[in-house]
Parts: structure tokens; sequence; C-alpha cells
């Protein structure tokens, strides 16, 4: 059996007075794919900078496919970062050889869509054609572990469909694979979610388990309108989904009695809340504090 | 009613805008989505009467009435978010007590007020995007166009974001936007789905799923690798014609799924 690929305990980092991790303790299992969360500031990219030996840990410790994260160990790393690390002035061939023999591994054949582009300028081509040529040139070296920063954005329906497709595949054959994410589309093709807020990991597990007891209501009402603008300049957190508005974190008779001031007739239903009305009411809290 | 009726535009031998109509009425958000090259920011420039239309007629209120936030900046670099802000207002004329009075309350809907003074190469992605709303709505137009407002946005201020659209949506512009995100085109009053130029589905969520035709199943092994597609650990398949083979298990599908199934009816037919 195969130890832990990817592994934080009781993990710190401090930047001068600033907390960016927060005594996180986490880790990727072999065949697992496991989806990060957070808002900009949250601490993913410092903690997966900490895993990737990048920088050094204030407290704690990480390891990296059972060991230090050092650099032979970061040979058996696969890492698409969001801005994709490829060489723009270069053909998509150069690229990829050249990502290639930096792992000593052999280059790549090119798959049919990308046969066509085998000449072409990097920067030349569109978005999803350089995602899937990002991939190709971390995987070359058949990793064991996959760190990816945001890995469909930005690209169509079918693109991401195939480029998640490779990804499970990697996973199906033993490699653990930590997904950074905005995007909900991408965190739910995931095993396993953490969320992060303020540098700490503040929740874990199944979708479900990362809304926990955030709870949500949608309001239908036939002025919309009206509606919207009165909730909206009592301070709740609205959002309008169609016709009707949802509200994050408050309470029916709460709603009611704002909605009954301004003189306006609306039913309310308490709907099961989405991961980004968890994150939307911690940063909330966050402020407040 | 604003919008564009059998817009075709050419860029030399490529048909970014092929037949399309869509009607963006005053009130509501209209939400275009697709990837990268689908025709999304071809769609809005002509509208936004940026892109002359090679067929077709576009129907919008005169440029002072029109409001435009382009994929790119939005705003200056170099100014202030105030300077920005001002700068913009003095196109349309709005100065003094005025400008004051509505700088201060939109600088407050986008929770941009403590930030005022910082220049625009200051702010994050999320808050630069903002003050480009903010310009593009200073002199309430009735017709608002928004190419990919809230594309790299983390996800609090994507929310923020969408409370600004819907606002403006409230009292009473005519909203087209371009997004990347699934949940936002469910979210929206109209969802127009594009690939390769070309308009795949339109309509609301509930319209759209209630016109969706053939039936999605849930396997581990699909019976044909080309109609099928990632869900997590396991794949869904798309039977467009006669239904499924028995002892399938059928899913109730969401937009992914349909805007994928109706991707691969173009890609698996159309090419033939």
């Amino acid at each position: 059996m195969t130890a832990v690929q990817l592994r934080a305990k009781h993990v710190t980092r401090r930047f001068g007075a600033f907390t960016a991790v927060d005594d996180v303790s986490m880790q990727v299992q072999p065949g697992e794919v496991v989806g990060l969360l957070g808002a900009n500031g949250a601490g993913k990219t410092t903690l997966i900078r900490m895993l990737l030996g990048l920088i050094a840990v204030t407290s704690g410790s990480v390891e990296l496919l059972g060991g230090p994260p050092d650099r032979e160990r970061r040979r058996r790393l696969g890492y698409v970062p969001q801005g994709l690390g490829l060489y723009g002035d270069l053909t998509v061939r150069e690229n990829l050889s050249f990502s290639a023999r930096a792992y000593g591994a052999a280059e790549p054949v090119l798959p049919p869509a990308l046969t066509a582009h085998a000449d072409v300028l990097a920067r030349e081509l569109p978005l999803g054609v350089q995602r899937q040529m990002a991939f190709l040139a971390a995987l070359a070296h058949s990793p064991e572990v996959l760190v990816l920063d945001e890995p469909t954005s930005g690209v169509d329906v079918l693109a991401s469909a195939a480029l998640w497709d490779t990804i499970r595949t990697q996973a199906e054959h033993g490699a653990g694979v930590l997904v950074t994410t905005h995007y909900m589309q991408e965190a739910q093709q995931c095993d396993r979610l953490l969320l992060m807020s303020n540098g700490q990991l503040v929740a874990q597990g199944s979708e479900a388990d990362i809304v926990g007891s955030t709870t949500a209501v949608a309001v239908h009402t036939s002025d919309w309108a009206q509606a919207f603008a009165a909730l909206n300049a009592a301070g709740a957190p609205v959002m309008l989904e169609g016709r009707a508005i949802r509200v994050a974190n408050a309470s029916p008779a709460e709603l009611q009695e704002v909605l009954n001031a301004a003189g306006i007739e609306a039913t309310m239903q308490p709907v099961p809340a989405t991961i980004e009305e968890r994150m939307l009411v911690l940063a909330r809290a966050a402020n407040a504090s | 009613m604003f919008g564009v009726r059998s817009a075709t535009v050419r860029f030399g031998h490529t048909l970014a805008l092929d037949d399309v109509t869509v009607e963006v009425p005053g009130g509501s958000v209209v939400a275009v989505v697709g990837g990268d090259g689908a025709g999304k920011s071809t769609l809005l420039r002509a509208l936004a009467g940026e892109v002359p239309l090679d067929g077709g007629t576009i129907e919008a209120p005169p440029k002072q009435r029109l409001g435009y936030l382009p994929a790119s900046a939005g705003s200056w670099a170099a100014l202030t978010v105030k300077q920005n802000i001002d700068f913009v207002a003095g196109i349309y004329g709005l100065a003094g007590e005025e400008l004051t009075a509505r700088r201060a309350e939109l600088l407050d809907r986008a929770s941009l007020t403590p930030a005022a003074g910082r220049l625009a190469a200051r702010l994050s992605g999320g808050m630069r995007r903002k003050l480009g709303f903010i310009m593009a709505i200073v002199h309430r137009p009735a017709l608002l166009i928004l190419d990919e407002p809230s594309t790299g946005v983390d996800p609090v201020s994507r929310i923020d974001l969408w409370r600004l659209v819907s606002e403006a949506a409230a009292s009473g512009a005519a909203v087209l936007m371009s997004t990347t995100y699934l949940d936002e085109a469910e979210r929206a009053a109209q969802l127009v789905v594009l690939d390769s130029g070309r308009i795949l589905v339109q309509g609301s969520y509930d319209q759209v799923r209630a016109g969706f035709a053939g039936v999605i199943t849930r396997t581990g092994d699909p019976v044909r690798a080309e109609w099928a597609w990632r869900r997590g650990r396991v794949r869904h398949e798309y039977w467009p014609g006669a239904g499924p083979p028995p002892g399938t298990t059928v899913v109730a599908p969401d937009l992914e799924d349909i805007v994928i199934a109706l991707s691969l009816v173009r890609r698996n037919e159309g090419s033939s």
C-alpha cells in the first residue's frame, strides 16, 4: 500500500504579524480527488506552496510522497498552475519537449486534438487548447501526485469534461489529486472537499458537510423587483434566482417582517444552502469581527 | 425590447456569429454561456455597437443610454477608484452634487467605499471588476452589457457582483451578461448557450430543462463512449432518440448535462 501522498500536520505559516495558514491538518490519499475551496486570501496558495516545499512552514510539518518535499520528490509531482506555466514563444511541440526533458521523461505523443496545432506558438492558441497542453506537459512523467489550480476555468463544457476524464484516469491509476477551485461544478467532481477561511480549515467532507448548518430561504413574490430592493436595503445577503430571491442565513420570520413593512406579499420556502452561500456567510462574519 | 435578430458576424473566414437571435427585455438578466471562442464577446460587442454585423439587425438604445463592461480592464490602472468613476461620469455630464451622491451610493453598494482613494492597479481582481461594473452603470443605462464580469473572481466577490447585477435589473435595466459559470446561467431569468457562434439552446432554466429531449443515464461503463462524459467517479451517457437499454439508471439532468449532451449532438451528428 502506498503512503499518503500529501500531508500537512498542524501547519502554520506567518508573514510578519499576518498568519496566512493557521494550524491546518489535511491529507490526500492515493486515488483520491480532493477539492480545496476558499475565497481569495483564505490561505489556499500558501498551503500548497508549503506542501510543494516552495516555502518553509513556520510550525508543524508537511510531507510529499512520504517525506520532506525536496527536489527528488518534486520530480514525481505534476503541477498545473493557474497561469498554466507554458512558454508563449515556443510551439506546442517545443513546450512539451522542453517539459519532458526537464523531468527526464520521454516526449509525449500528441493526442489528435493537439496534432493540428503542433507547430503553432502556444500564445496563439485558444485557452482550452492551452489547458490541454499544460495537462499533457504535467502528466508526461507519470506523476504520482497531481496539484491543479482551477483546472477547467474558462473552457467550454466539452473541453472541461475531457480534462476531468484525464484527471479521473490519473486517480484511477493511483495518483492523489489536489484541486483548488472557485468553481462549484469543479467542486462537485471531487471525492472530498476542504474549505479554508482566514487561514483555517473550517470544514471538510462532502458538499453537505461544507454547507454545514448554513441555511437559505427562497422568497417567491409577484413583485420581485420591489421585494429585492426592500430586502437589499435591509442589509440581507440577497441573490436573484430567476424570478425568486434567495437569502442566506436568514430567518423567514425576519424576512416576512421586512416585506410586510414594505407592503409586499410573499411566500417563504427554506431551501438547501449552496457552498458559495456558506463562503459568503464566513466572509461576512470575518468582516464583522 | 433590446436585442439582436438573425445576427451574423464574420472575421475573415471565421463565422463568429451565425444567425443569432437574442431578446433582452427590461428588468431582467439574460446570461450568455459558452467556452472560449463560442462567440460570447462578439454577441455582446455587436449589441454594444462595437462590431458591425454582416447580416441581421440590432435593437439598442443610443450610446448615452447604454453601459458596457468589456472583458478586459474596464478601468484605468493609474487612476484611483474615485478618479475612474468621476472620469466616466464626466463623459455623461454627471457633475457636482449629483455626481457626489451617485458615487457614494455606488461605492457603498459595491462595498468599495474604503478603497475609494486606492489606485485601480492596487485592487484585487474582484474589486477591479466591481469598479468596472460601477463605471458601466454610473449613468443609469437602459441596457447594460457585461462581458464576463465574474471570470476568475473569487466566489464571495462573485456573489457580490451577482447582487449588483440583480439590483440593476430590479431597477428596470435590461442586462445582457456573459459568463463561463453555469450556476450563474441557472440563476438568470433567461440563458443563452452559444457554441461555435450558434445558439445551442435558450430560454429560462425551467424551459431549457422541459424542452430537453432524450434521456441521460448514470453508468460506470458507458455503452457508447462518444456519447458519455465524466461526473465524479461515474459517467453520464446521453440517449438522444430511442430510450436507454433496460436496467440503466436514469438521472435528472442539470444544466451541465444538458449543455454537454447538446454539444455532443453537434459534434457527433453535425459533422457527418
